[in-house]
Parts: structure tokens; sequence; C-alpha cells
């Protein structure tokens, strides 16, 4: 069981960062072990944010393991140079722990080539790369994530996030949501469900080029995803042919830097719950999350099995 | 060992119903009428409809909330409004006796479970699981609701004037589920007794691997699941639909003709082919 939730405010910005971390804290019982933020702020004049980490923060399950802040530091300098020599400008940087950072960077070229670069560095992960989009992850709940992060002050448009419960891989960061959809600019994913054919998926995907960085099944949504639009499709096709392609139990959420969707499987075995409204859209896996924006009485519902819908901003 | 006698047929036998009687140490001679003490139930107290009071949920737990219903009816009110329950779950369960409980607003999940007797009136919505294992009594639901809507209902009326989600009365055992909107996938999914209405759409694998019950459509059928089949809709079951539909005070305009009846195919599990001692532990 694990929590999801996503908001997007049409035609206005606000205090988004704060909203979603409302949304999350209420369904903090559904996952407790790491919570994590896809929000669309308001950018850097164009430039390109990085979110990324150079090391893990573990708990139980993990194989990873915490290490000292020097080696973070090296690791950091490596990155720095990659960067550089890929013929980047870094325009910002903010460390944010001993082991996340984020940078504001200037960069016209291949995001591929550029992220693979970087992760080249040992136990570096991207965690986002987007005009709009910051991606935060931590192990917490969505308070003390928020509060690490300072992602309470962050205002834009729209937003999904993920309180997780850790059934099929370690609590830690790499397997935390949301993912990326690497290695395209501003999309992320949250995923509530179980996933059964992830390895013949994931095998395939990498034969294609793509990247995994963890063993989370969910993870699997967002490379499937990002690998559909590699190949020319748009989201709203991937979306679709995942209900084909996907096997298992799912309701997931996705956004890019003006929309979001929500796909729910054939089986419509996993929740979701929706407010539609001409200036607002606010999902969550349960109504108590959509209650921490519109305490009134509000009109709501359960998508069907099999839809897909997608909102703009 | 009981004995089964089937009583001749009659147009509750051709609707689906079913009337053995059982003789011997059954259930009948356990809960004759002259033994009072094995009508008692915990937690069922004797209440005044006319005595009415209010419960304002906003700052409740659903513990603390559910402990306050408890009170009251201890207290004998009979009537009981709760307002702003603001989607929280496991509101209102356990209750065993008669009572008018109104919610104004919208429960989370798990609504209204394990209910014996009371009437329920919900002027929103309502989440996963809704009445599940109710007994007896009445729930009306204003807005939507969501999955597993009755899973597992023994008896009463549970009525969802709008839609609702996948696995409707999945595994109910008796009573009636009326649906006035659309119903999604699997509705009806291993249901054993009981009838499900739903007055618009049903989505895929409806009544898939039901053993007995009716389920009547008024709109499209995505797909029948499997072992279910359609069967020949009877006056009795049109009288029937008349009188139910007007009783939970839905579909005043409804067409009852049109309705599609779906019933079990009994080529996976049979009960009318067990011995009467098995028949009793099966339901």
């Amino acid at each position: 069981m694990c929590g999801i939730a996503g908001l997007i405010h049409k035609g206005k910005t606000v205090n988004i960062g704060k909203e979603l971390q409302d949304m999350l804290q209420a369904l903090k019982h559904r996952g407790p072990d790491s919570t994590g933020y896809a929000l669309y702020g308001e950018g850097s004049k164009g430039d390109y944010i990085m979110r990324f980490k150079v090391g893990e923060n573990v708990k139980e399950g993990s194989s990873a393991i915490n290490e000292d802040k020097s080696v973070y530091d090296a690791r950091k300098k490596q990155v720095d140079k990659h960067i550089v020599d890929l013929g980047a400008d870094i325009y910002q940087e903010e460390r944010l722990t001993p082991y996340s950072f984020r940078y504001v960077i200037k960069y016209d070229k291949d995001l591929m080539e550029f992220s693979k670069k970087v992760e080249s560095v040992e136990m570096t992960e991207i965690l986002s790369l987007g005009k709009t989009l910051e991606l935060v992850k931590d192990i917490g709940d969505a308070n003390a994530v928020s509060k690490q992060y300072g992602l309470y002050k962050i205002k834009g448009t729209h937003a999904i996030g993920h309180s997780r419960m850790a059934t099929e891989s370690g609590v830690d960061i790499r397997s935390a949501h949301p993912f990326w959809g690497y290695p395209f600019s501003d999309v992320s994913v949250v995923h509530n469900g179980q996933l059964t054919n992830y390895w013949n998926n994931r095998r395939a995907l990498e034969n294609k080029g793509m990247r995994f960085m963890s063993e989370c099944d969910s993870e699997l949504i967002a490379v499937y995803l990002a690998e559909k639009m590699r190949s020319g499709g748009t989201l709203q096709e991937g979306m679709k042919d995942s209900l084909k392609e996907l096997d298992g139990v799912f309701t997931y959420l996705v956004a890019t830097k003006d929309s979001l969707g929500m796909t729910k499987d054939t089986m419509a075995a996993k929740p979701m719950v929706l407010y539609e409204s001409d200036d607002l859209v606010a999902l969550g896996s349960e109504e108590i999350a959509i209650r921490t924006l519109l305490p009134q009485e509000i009109d709501t519902y359960d998508p069907y099995e099999g839809e897909v819908k997608v909102w703009q901003i | 060992m009981a004995n089964l006698k089937q009583t001749k047929d009659s147009k509750a036998h051709s609707m689906g119903l079913h009337k053995e009687v059982l003789k011997g140490r059954t259930q009948q001679v356990f809960f004759n009428p002259e033994e009072a003490e094995n009508f008692f139930y915990y937690g069922a107290y004797d209440v005044d409809f006319n005595k009415r009071t209010e419960i304002d949920a906003k700052d409740l737990t659903c513990n603390k909330l559910n402990e306050k219903i408890n009170s009251f009816m201890q207290e004998g009110y009979g009537t009981i409004v709760v307002k702003n329950p603001q989607g929280k779950h496991s509101l209102g369960v356990g209750i065993l006796n008669k009572l008018n409980l109104i919610f104004e607003g919208s429960l989370g999940y798990f609504g209204i479970g394990c209910i014996d007797g009371p009437v329920v009136r919900i002027t929103g919505r309502v989440g996963w699981s809704c009445a599940e294992n109710m007994m007896a009594g009445k729930v009306l639901i204003e807005k939507n609701a969501g999955s597993c809507f009755g899973a597992a209902i023994r008896g009463g009326d549970l009525i969802c004037k709008g839609s609702v989600g996948a696995r409707t009365g999945i595994d109910m055992k008796g009573g009636t589920i009326i649906v006035g909107g659309d119903a999604g996938a699997f509705t009806g999914f291993m249901m054993q007794r009981g009838r499900i209405i739903i007055l618009g759409d049903a989505g895929i694998n409806l009544g898939d691997s039901m053993y007995d019950g009716t389920i009547f459509v008024g709109g499209k059928i995505k797909s029948l699941g499997s072992d279910a089949i359609q069967s020949k809709l009877t006056p009795q079951d049109m009288d029937w639909l008349r009188r139910k539909l007007k009783v939970a005070e839905i579909g005043s305009d409804f067409d009852v003709s049109k309705v599609t009846k779906v019933v079990a195919g009994k080529k996976l599990w049979n009960y009318d082919q067990l011995e009467p001692t098995e028949k009793k532990g099966a339901i």
C-alpha cells in the first residue's frame, strides 16, 4: 500500500509545495517510509534545474550504505568537472543535504548524453532535470521532507507526490517515488500498485538503451513512458499502451511541464479519488487528501477501470 | 442433522429466491423467539427516534466519533446527525440496532460497515468498501460510491443514487444493492445470494464467477464475466423492481421492461447440488 496524490491549477500559480505537503501528510498512514514530491514551479529563466544525489539516505532493506561527507565531496567535484566538460554552465548551486544538490544549468545539447556522463560518477543519480520540475524525495513523512528541503515555499501550477510503504525494494532514496522520466525534461511518475512483468519489460527497455537506477517496479513506468516518447509517441498514447503492456495492478500519475495525467489498470484494483472543477483538479488515493485543500462539501468520484485522463494547466 | 424440505414453487422461487425450511437442530430452533437471551446483541440499545442530537465530526477521530454515536444510542437517542465527516474512514461502523443516522457530507473507506438495522442517509459520497458485511437496515447515498460497495452484505437495502466503482457487491450473500448511475468492472464478482440493480451501464466482467443471485442492468453491459448468463425477465421481476425502486426513492421514471437480467450459469459451482449440511456451511 502506498499513497499517491496530485493536483493541477488551471491558469494560476499557487503555493503548490505546501498544498502537496498537506495532501501527502494526510496519506502518511498508507506509506510512512519515504515521501517524494514532483513540483512544477516557476522555473529559472529557461535554464535547466537539476536535482541530483551523490549518496544515499538508507534505512532497512537497502543494499546501499551511508558514507562519509568527504566521499560525497569528491563525487560532487567529479560531477562538476563532467558538467563543464559537456559545455554546460552552472549558474547556481545549492547543497541541500550532505548527499543532495540543486543546480541551475545552462545547456542546449542532448540530455541523454548529459545524464549518462553525470551518472557515470559512482552512486550519482539525477533525480530530475527540467525547466520547471523540482523533484525531491527522501526518507520520512511529508512534513519532514518538506521541512528538510524547504519545499513548502515553492510556488507553481501542478504537482504529484507519493508516500511510500516499501514492499518490493529497500527503504532508500533511489527506490522512492517520484521517478524522473529519464532522459525527458520535466517528466515525472508516481505509482501505487505492483507490476508483475517488471523483469521482462526492464530487459526489453535496457536493450533499447534505457537506464534503471533501482529495482523498484514503479521505476518501470517512468522508463516505459519515456521510451514511448523517445520513439515518437505522445505521452497519452504511451499511457494507453501501458494498460495493455504493463501487467499487474496499478494506478499511476504522470506529470509534464504543462500537464498532469492519470492511468488506472483494467482491474481497477488500486484506489483513486478524483475532484474536478473548472480551475482545479485534485486526485488522491483517499478523499482525505483532497479534503486538505477543500474542506467544504464537494463532488468526487472514482475513475473507472482502464481510464486514462490528462489535464492541461 | 438438519433435514431439508423444499417448499412448493412460488413467485419468490421463480425469482431466484431460496426458501428451504430447515428442520431439526437448526438455526431456527437456536433463535427461538421464546428464548430472549438468544436475541441479545452486545451494543444494541432501545432508542427513541424522536430523540435527536447532532455531532460535529470536524475535529474528531473515527474512534472518537464512533464512541460518541454509541454513547448517544446508550442514552436513547434514535436520530443522530453527523456534520462534517470530511471523508474520514470507518465512521458509523458496528451499529446493531434501529437508528436514524444522517451524515451531512462524505465518508472515506469502510464507512458504516458491519451494521445490523440502522437507516443511514449520507448526503455526500462514500469511499471504498461502504457497508461491508451489512446484515440489515437501509443505507442511502446521495452521490457516488467507491469500489467494493456492499462487499459481502447479507441483508438490507444499500442504495447509491450516483455511480459506483469496481467489484460492487463482491461476495454478497443477501440483500439488495441499487445503483442509480453506472457500476464498475467485476460488479457482482463471486456473489452468492441477493440482488443488484444498476440503472445505468455496467463495466467489464459483470457477475464474474457468481454462484447465485440476480443482477438487473438498465443500461449497457460491457461484458459478462465467467459463468454469468443472461436470463429472461419475468413479470414478477418487473413487479419487484418497480416496488423496490419506489421504496428506494430512486428511478421514478425508469422503464423496468428494458432491464437485462443476469444470473449464474452454475457451470463452475452449483449450490443446488449440495447436500443440505454443506449448503448451510457454504452460505
